[in-house]
């Protein structure tokens, strides 16, 4: 998608334009060059030219600015060094210089973080979100870690073999997933039911695994439910309160993930802190009672 | 027992092969004392044989570079109809006989040849004279290049030349600046192999041209010509020769030990050594 609109790949059908400046439009034969469009690209693995020094590559767009780019990613000592002596998070750093150094009109990000490892990754998320807060452009970025798309943008799209599911913020499409998909990508539970009215307010769903749980959500027939595992609390004994829901089960495992513990317990994965699941003694083969509420239980249609 | 027994065979087999391809070579050398060598290369048979090797080299190298470069650049960039077939033929002259070569000049070329009349009526005399040496020389070397020019063209990543064309430089900007100094070790390569085998043509030049001394005698002719005459003077030649292609190999060496350019794209796990 990036490429098309960068205009290396041309699409069979559509239409690209950035405000009034249409650079693609197949009904009318239209295909504006790469070299002529206003567009910044960085690449996956960053495309720098190896035969040139880092001001050099900053400058190939049309250099009288570099310097001052070079300044601004805080890469000035960097100038005279070829690409390949900087490190993974340094390389980003030039390639995003050199795509603004142009002035575009518009950021394209091909998987910004997913050739760094998990240590650089961290700390250039951080420093791309304060980047892009400073400049005033629009900004499209790929990738397919949900949580680095929630980070970084303000709205999400979330493409699926090639459709679009769905448009909205990153916490709609937590809060108001369209369907199982986009649910799924943005790391919920997912379990499968049939839904019927029990009261007004109420939905009751037969889950697959014979239990029996309530939405407040309106659902009917064969639905997805979408629990987050942070909503789901975790006790060792049945106890009131006023969830609604509680599926007793078989720890199945137990993962930490940083200073968090994800719990399987029967169909559901729940999330609580490393000092609770240490204090409840979480271990696999035990058997726990994992609750949510039902204004926490979100319904969606089963595709 | 064995284990000396292989080392020993092992290395009789080294030394009798590397002793064959050294003794031929150390010969020419030897012959004659080092004194008489320089004095013969002041012979005319041998100093006009240069000039004409020489001339019609360098000419024959400059086309292939200047029209090599873009065929080289068109075919491997590019798939179009026919890409497998052209590929075929500019391999051709590396299988074919030089002798073959040298009557498919005169064929196509000479006087009655299937262009000959054409340049009768231009005025122009190809075959025979130092043209045709070049003719010659351009045939059979040029695959050396262009085979190598597009093995270097397709090496180039092509994220490369995307970000170059995203970045605003056409394709010409684009084949300046990126692709050929990215390439250029590649083509200096291509471009010594082609010029030393140009050097060394003998089957079609002296098909094609004729071997008359001062026009059309390059050295490996000159060397055949004195071979019943003068054979000292064509030993002479020969040495004369090892020393040239020596020469061409280790500037070959030499330009292959400058920093290459390597590949800075794929590096799918980048650590963080300073922030």
């Amino acid at each position: 998608m990036l490429r098309a609109i960068a205009g290396l790949a041309r699409p069979a059908k559509g239409r690209i334009a950035l405000g009034d400046d249409t650079w693609f439009d197949a009904a009318r034969r239209v295909f504006r060059q790469p070299d002529e469009r206003s567009v910044g690209l960085v690449f996956q693995e960053y495309a720098l030219f190896p035969h040139l020094s880092v001001r050099q590559n900053v400058a190939f767009g049309g250099g009288a600015r570099a310097d001052e780019y070079l300044e601004r990613f805080h890469i000035s000592h960097l100038a005279d060094a070829r690409p390949a002596v900087l490190s993974g998070g340094e390389r980003q750093r030039v390639a995003l210089a050199r795509a603004l150094a142009r002035d575009p009109g518009v950021l394209l990000l091909d998987e910004p973080l997913s050739s760094l490892d998990a240590q650089t990754k961290a700390l250039v998320r951080v420093e791309l979100q304060e980047l892009l807060r400073d400049f005033e452009l629009p900004v499209i970025l790929v990738t397919h870690d949900f949580d680095d798309a929630a980070a970084l943008a303000g709205q999400v799209g979330v493409l699926i073999d090639g459709t679009l599911r769905q448009l909205a913020t990153p916490q709609e499409l937590v809060s108001q997933p369209a369907d199982t998909f986009v649910a799924a990508l943005t790391g919920a539970n997912l379990l499968r039911g049939i839904a019927r009215r029990e009261t007004d307010e109420l939905a009751a769903i037969d889950l697959q695994g014979g239990e029996r749980i309530y939405s407040t959500d309106p659902g009917q027939g064969e639905v997805g439910v979408v629990v987050y595992p942070w909503d789901v609390t975790v006790a060792r004994v049945r106890h009131a309160d006023s969830a609604l829901n509680v599926i007793a089960g078989e720890i199945r495992s137990v993962a930490r993930v940083g200073s968090r513990v994800r719990v399987q317990i029967g169909p559901i994965t729940a999330e609580v802190t490393a000092a609770s699941a240490d204090h409840l003694e979480l271990a696999r083969g035990g058997t726990a009672f994992a609750s949510f509420k039902a204004t926490g239980t979100r319904l969606v249609p089963f595709a | 027992m064995r284990r000396v027994a292989l080392a020993l065979g092992l290395f009789v087999a080294v030394a009798v092969s590397l002793g064959f391809l050294l003794l031929p070579i150390v010969a020419l050398f030897t012959r004659q004392p080092p004194s008489e060598l320089v004095h013969q290369l002041s012979n005319p048979v041998v100093t006009e044989a240069l000039v004409v090797s020489v001339k019609t080299s360098a000419v024959a190298q400059a086309l292939i570079v200047l029209l090599g470069t873009p065929t080289a650049y068109l075919i491997a960039s590019r798939r179009f109809f026919g890409r497998s077939l052209a590929i075929t033929l500019v391999e051709l002259p590396l299988v074919l006989p030089p002798a073959v070569a040298g009557i498919g000049l005169l064929v196509a070329f000479g006087r009655v040849g299937v262009l000959g009349s054409t340049f009768d009526a231009l005025g122009v005399n190809v075959a025979f004279n130092q043209a045709a040496v070049v003719l010659a020389v351009a045939f059979v070397a040029s695959p050396l290049y262009v085979r190598q020019a597009i093995a270097s063209f397709e090496a180039v990543d092509e994220n490369l030349i995307a970000a170059s064309r995203t970045l605003g430089a056409g394709p010409v900007r684009t084949f300046f600046r990126v692709v050929l100094p990215l390439c250029a070790g590649g083509l200096a390569a291509g471009g010594a192999l082609s010029l030393a085998r140009g050097l060394g043509e003998f089957g079609a030049t002296i098909m094609f041209a004729g071997s008359l001394q001062g026009v059309t005698q390059t050295l490996p002719l000159a060397i055949y010509a004195q071979f019943d005459r003068n054979f000292d003077i064509a030993v002479t030649i020969s040495a004369l020769f090892v020393i040239l292609t020596a020469a061409i190999l280790l500037s070959l060496k030499v330009s292959s030990l400058w920093p290459a350019s390597r590949q800075t794209s794929r590096s799918l796990f980048a650590h963080l050594s300073s922030s």
